[in-house]
């Protein structure tokens, strides 16, 4: 272990640090102190050091630098390390610079809005190749990719039945449930199958299957098309005479634009049946009841609210995961970024859109 | 068949082994079907360079892996700085850790920290009481060290070229002082000018730092620049290891294709030019 002395000597009252044995990294935080506690003018004395590492050179190094310090009994090998260390005394920033004014963060807005301006330029030019890829395909029907889209319906499709099933089965009953408590306050217990039936099919049966789908699929566009843009698979398919809207999102686009009225319509049967369990259970109404109910108070036209939207709803979650996917560039760490950008977007955008469905269905008279 | 000299599994003379593996297996697929390795030896001298070839797919990258302790062998044993690494907690692994420096294939740089900040890493994990200042300085002339200009240090991997990310990864190794580099293909994908100076970087640090140096490579020129032996993988072993010279004489159809083919001829040509010149 090393041990230090400080002594006041000769040399008119300065200081003289001696260590002795190891001066190395797992010391340097301790030597440091030491050595800062001490006054100037300071005497270093390496004449017991046994073993000195790159760091323990550089702590003496920085003291001769900065204080004027004066090193004795230093052996060869140590007075050799002392200079190579010094080699490579080239002061490097650690982090980049980052003003924090007023006027940084007025730049930071304004890039913001610009690159928000790009993005939405970007996904209506995005739209349009979608559109002409469309049209490729029904003018070449050859060109379809039957196999691509069969398996993105399966992964898009099928395999989200359990958990939107999981999911819809528990909204019934939450809803029912919920309804049920308030609608006893005015006797209307019997009301709840009205609460349940109409928002499950008209609303939440379609907006839920449309968020969990842009969690699911919409999220995977994104981050495979980003995977395939940073390997060059893209490019690769480009040079080949592939085109990558053809080949990789229409099928996307085509299975999220099928696959979604039938999730829809899916998750609005699980609602039913959550919410008919509950009132069998607890409100004590046969099930044969429920449904004969249910014929009488859910207008067709609340099924047809709800499975028309499913369809745009899928298209623009299939567009904002293909368009964020195909944005990747650069690094692995853009793919997450992207992937959240188009989640958030493509559920941003369905909340929107169902709004103005809402707004038009009732104009129409279908309410 | 082999001379007793370049078997792998004789530690040779005057050798204080930094490395010792003694019949190590490694396999992949559930029932072990895929076998990489099997009856691997091979021993590491203090303070020499050591490089390793191969084909591809003869497990380079896992045989460092195991080294290591990122892959567990299916037996054999592994003894890295006097310390047995084979079925070891972590606790007991940090302290080994602590000694040496690895610089993978591709840099493995931690994207979302600056270079400077990579390099502090390391040292940050295992020296928390480290002066902050004190610690700045010492990433600046770790990356000084590793060839880079002092304008490097504030930026993020994603800024950087290859040859820059090599140096960065080469400072990060070096944060703590190893006594031991662990380099897994450090030329690989440099142009052949920075691949050179790569060498050179490496066998200046050597000396300077008394380092042990285990590099994976299939870059020729590195070989015979700055290696001091050189193992060959191949049949699922170290099947000898040696100085370039003394593996030539050897009458083994890879290594003779490895080092006499074009290119093998070629980068002793140069080499020996090099020398003479």
């Amino acid at each position: 272990m090393a041990e230090v002395t400080e002594q006041d000597t000769e040399h008119g009252g300065g200081s003289v640090y001696r260590v002795a044995g190891t001066l190395n990294i797992a010391r340097a935080a301790t030597t440091q102190r030491e050595i800062d506690a001490l006054h100037d003018p300071l005497t270093i004395d390496l004449s017991d050091i046994n073993r000195m590492d790159t760091v323990g050179a550089w702590i003496i190094y920085r003291t001769v630098r900065d204080r004027g310090a004066k090193v004795i009994g230093a052996s060869r090998d140590e007075v050799s390390l002392l200079q190579q260390v010094g080699e490579f005394d080239k002061p490097a920033q650690v982090v980049p610079d980052e003003p924090h004014n007023f006027m940084a963060g007025l730049r930071e807005l304004g890039e913001w809005v610009a690159e928000t301006g790009v993005t939405l330029v970007g996904l209506l030019g995005f739209f349009g190749a979608t559109l002409i890829g469309f049209a490729n395909v029904i003018r070449r029907p050859r060109r379809f990719r039957l196999n691509a889209v069969v398996q993105r319906f399966d992964v898009v499709g099928v395999r989200a039945l359990g958990i939107i099933a999981l999911m819809s089965f528990l909204i019934g009953i939450v809803i029912a449930q919920q309804g049920s408590v308030q609608l006893a306050q005015f006797g209307a217990e019997v009301y709840t199958v009205n609460l349940v039936g109409r928002i499950t099919v008209r609303e939440l049966g379609t907006l839920m299957t449309a968020i969990m789908v842009a969690g699911r699929s919409g999220s995977a566009f994104a981050a495979q098309l980003g995977t395939m843009k940073i390997t060059e698979e893209i490019d690769a398919m480009r040079t080949i005479g592939v085109s990558p809207i053809e080949a990789l999102v229409i099928p996307r686009m085509i299975a999220a634009i099928i696959m979604m009225p039938l999730l829809a319509f899916w998750s609005m049967l699980m609602s039913l049946l959550g919410g008919g369990i509950f009132v069998w259970l607890s409100l004590g109404m046969p099930p044969l009841t429920y449904i004969q109910q249910l014929h009488d108070v859910i207008p067709l036209t609340d099924m047809w609210v709800g499975i028309i939207k499913a369809p745009v709803f899928g298209f623009i979650i299939a567009l904002a995961g293909c368009f964020q996917g195909m944005l990747v560039k650069g690094n692995s760490e853009e793919v997450g970024t992207r992937t959240t950008n188009a989640v958030v977007q493509s559920i941003f955008l369905v909340i929107v859109l169902d709004a103005v469905f809402a707004v038009f269905f009732s104009s129409i008279g279908w309410v | 068949m082999i001379p007793k000299k370049l078997d792998p599994a004789e530690t040779p003379e005057n050798c204080q082994p930094i490395i010792t593996v003694r019949n190590l297996k490694n396999a992949f697929g559930d029932e072990g079907q895929q076998v990489i390795h099997d009856g691997l030896d091979l021993t590491v001298c203090r303070g020499e360079i050591l490089g390793v070839v191969g084909g591809s797919g003869t497990g380079k990258s896992v045989l460092l892996r195991s080294i290591i302790g990122l892959q567990t062998p299916e037996h054999g044993e592994i003894e890295v700085l006097g310390e047995n690494m084979v079925g070891r907690t972590e606790d007991e692994a940090k302290n080994i850790r602590r000694r040496w420096g690895i610089l993978f294939q591709n840099g493995a740089l931690f994207s979302t920290l600056t270079v400077a900040e990579n390099v502090e890493v390391p040292i940050r994990e295992y020296f928390p009481y480290i002066q902050p200042e004190l610690l700045d300085e010492i990433a600046s002339y770790k990356i000084a060290m590793g060839g880079l200009p002092p304008d490097a240090g504030p930026k993020y991997p994603s800024e950087l070229s290859g040859g820059m990310v090599k140096r960065a990864g080469l400072a990060r190794a070096l944060a703590l002082d190893p006594e031991l580099l662990f380099l897994d293909e450090p030329t690989a994908g440099l142009d052949p000018i920075a691949a050179a100076a790569f060498d050179q970087l490496i066998k200046g640090l050597q000396k300077r730092l008394d380092l042990t140096v285990f590099l994976i490579t299939h870059d020729l020129d590195t070989l015979h620049a700055i290696c001091d032996r050189v193992a060959v993988l191949a049949d699922k072993k170290v099947i000898a290891v040696g100085t370039i010279p003394e593996l030539l004489a050897l009458d083994h159809p890879w290594i003779q294709e490895y080092f006499n083919g074009p290119r093998g001829r070629t980068a002793a040509q140069s080499y020996e030019e090099g020398v003479t010149a």
